[in-house]
């Protein structure tokens, strides 16, 4: 015995080992338990972090635009409109109004890391008989670089920009059949007319981005969509990017131009997202309840079996709260032994589908993340549902008569 | 003289309590026990001798009436008092031994002290191991207690009984589970305790051969003290 340990610990810790069986079937439960949550915790959490890194390579958080521009239907007076239908008017590719002044503020936005403008537009990317329809985007390669890691996607070649250069993606190279160092013609829909030297390749890791962008020389793309001294966005980057809706909307009003943030843009995904982790906490909560329940269903049956114990320690002089913590201790002490077994099992198992599972081209399938405070949580979790579960037979414990515990 | 180590003043006890079913057990008793005192409580089933040991047990409240224990009135006295007392003033020893299974020989007799001080301390143990020593019992001293004989289960549960040292042992039946021998045994081991240390006890038994041996007997027929006398000579007949 322990000369430090107090009774309530002593006698919990001596009553499991007695009812070893017991004891034994209920922490495998809760491993079990345990077990699947910090699984299914840890492949969202991979899942996820790996859905919104490939979404976030290849668009910044939030991008600045121009203001929608809307016919002014003509009034008569305050009220009366004159027209029946007001027809919606075309969009033309157009710059941000004093979109430097727009800069400026933006970069004194404390919740702001990075700022690039940025000059894009749809023109035809030809080679010989071959073309294709491509965004075509103008940087300024330093502040843009911050934001999209092109560098970093660079798979042939390299992110050079100067003003006859052009960095486009694998795919549009692939249907293009040209190479680094190759030359690509590209027509604007006005007719203006340019022939860039293909400096590098990039492939950030979606088809439609590879197939699309193509990514030159702010002034190079100014001139090209004819738009000279012009931005048609400011590409931002925020600290937090699950607040970037928030700063979007902030920034809206303050500046007066539209602002679209990666969650709105992206709305599909954050559904998806949503339903997968409303019905991952479902799983999560009913599997933790029938541990919960586990737990307490093997404590009232071990209060049932020991109401003679209990009575005649009560007899001795045990308090009331003395054999209501015996049991809340047991409790505590069956989840997080099933926490510790659990979460070695959950991360055991994740680690081994993460070996197992890859996509076709032996890539991984997920990346693996194992954030620390899974098992640390799961196991203050798990104690404090095993104490919560053992509230009742704990009570039940206390308030026996001794009187009766004895002679029954 | 000393304070008397229990004194029931008018202890009436009544189940079911302001319902038409309400049966009064305990009619309005009064006793003294003076320390260093052997009592036999003798009476047939039924006559409320149960009741009243878990009254002077504080185990459970006399419906009326006071009940002094030690020098304090435990009428007055909330759970966690009545509980603390029964802890220090009150040993038990029933007809089972009710040892509690989970724990060694030497652990089972520190309990109360353990009970009481709230964690295990060398001095409980060396008081534990002497009590262990006074009962032939050293050598089981570490064994689980259900791995012991019947006899010395009872001698366990006696030494516990004593762990506080506490001015009254009640016991219901001691040796009633027991073969002749082992209740001889178990018996003398009570009557040394009283002789030596002074301890007042007052035991509940069917046995005549047991009352007879004890200073004094109460009876108690139908929730009454029928009689109370010094043991002179106890007919068969009456137990």
């Amino acid at each position: 015995m322990r000369r430090w340990l107090p009774f309530e610990w002593i006698a919990a810790v001596r009553f499991l080992l007695e009812g070893r069986m017991q004891s034994l079937f209920i922490v495998a439960g809760a491993t079990i338990g345990v077990g699947v949550i910090v699984f299914m915790s840890a492949m969202l959490e991979g899942m996820t972090s790996n859905m919104m890194r490939r979404i976030l390579n290849s668009q910044p958080h939030i991008s600045m635009v121009p203001p929608d521009e809307v016919a002014r239907p003509l009034r008569d007076g305050d009220t009366a409109v004159n027209l029946g239908t007001v027809q919606r008017r075309t969009q033309r590719t157009r710059s941000i109004d004093q979109w430097q002044a727009v800069r400026v503020d933006l970069e004194r936005n404390p919740e702001i890391t990075h700022v690039a403008p940025v000059v894009t537009g749809s023109v035809l990317a030809s080679r010989g008989v071959a073309s294709r329809s491509v965004n075509a985007i103008g940087i300024e390669p330093d502040r843009y670089f911050a934001i999209i890691d092109l560098p970093g996607a660079i798979a042939a070649g390299q992110p050079r920009l100067f003003a006859e250069d052009v960095v486009i993606g694998t795919d549009l190279a692939k249907e293009l059949g040209v190479e680094v160092g190759d030359k690509v013609r590209f027509t604007a829909a006005s007719g203006t007319m340019m022939t860039l030297t293909i400096s590098g390749l990039f492939d950030l890791g979606n088809r439609f981005t590879n197939l699309r962008n193509v990514y030159m020389a702010l002034r190079t793309g100014q001139a090209l969509l004819g738009l000279i001294g012009g931005s048609t966005a400011i590409e931002v980057t925020v600290d937090d990017v699950y607040a970037a809706e928030d700063v979007a909307k902030v920034l809206q009003a303050t500046t007066g131009v539209g602002a679209d943030s990666w969650i709105k843009t992206n709305a599909q995904f954050f559904n998806v997202m949503n339903i997968q982790s409303i019905s991952n906490t479902t799983i999560r909560l009913l599997v933790g309840l029938s541990v919960a329940f586990g737990i307490a269903s093997v404590l009232i049956v071990s209060v049932v079996q020991r109401s003679k114990e209990i009575g005649i320690l009560r007899a001795m002089g045990a308090s009331r709260g003395q054999m209501l913590r015996v049991f809340l201790i047991q409790g505590g002490v069956l989840g997080l032994i099933g926490s510790i077994f659990g979460s070695s099992l959950g991360l055991v198992a994740i680690w081994g589908f993460h070996a197992i599972a890859r996509n076709p081209d032996g890539s991984e399938f997920f990346p693996l993340i194992i954030d620390w405070w899974l098992p640390v949580s799961a196991a203050v979790i798990a104690t404090a549902t095993g104490v919560v579960a053992a509230v009742t037979p704990a009570l039940r414990a206390a308030r026996l008569d001794p009187v009766v515990a004895i002679r029954g | 003289m000393a304070d008397p180590v229990l004194v029931l003043d008018q202890v009436k006890k009544s189940y079911a309590v302001g319902t038409a079913v309400e049966v009064e057990v305990l009619h309005g008793l009064d006793l003294r026990l003076e320390q260093g005192e052997f009592v036999a409580l003798i009476g047939p089933s039924g006559s409320g001798k149960s009741t009243l040991l878990n009254l002077i047990g504080l185990l459970d409240r006399p419906s009326a009436g006071r009940l002094i224990l030690h020098g304090e009135d435990a009428t007055t006295l909330d759970d966690s008092e009545l509980t603390r007392l029964r802890g220090r003033a009150i040993g038990f020893v029933f007809q089972y031994h009710y040892l509690i299974s989970a724990f060694s020989a030497v652990e089972n007799v520190a309990m109360p002290m353990l009970l009481d001080r709230g964690f295990p301390t060398d001095a409980m143990f060396a008081r534990a191991d002497e009590l262990l020593a006074q009962f032939h019992l050293s050598q089981w001293r570490n064994q689980p207690v259900m791995q012991l004989s019947g006899g010395q289960q009872q001698r366990v549960a006696i030494a516990r009984a004593l762990a506080m040292n506490p001015a009254l042992v009640l016991a219901d039946e001691p040796t009633g589970n027991l073969d002749t021998r082992s209740a001889d045994r178990a018996f003398d081991l009570m009557r040394e305790i009283n002789e030596t240390r002074r301890t007042t006890f007052l035991v509940v038994t069917h046995d005549p051969r047991l009352a007879r041996r004890c200073d004094r007997i109460v009876e108690l027929i139908d929730g009454r003290f029928t009689a109370d006398r010094p043991n002179v000579a106890v007919r068969e007949e009456a137990v």
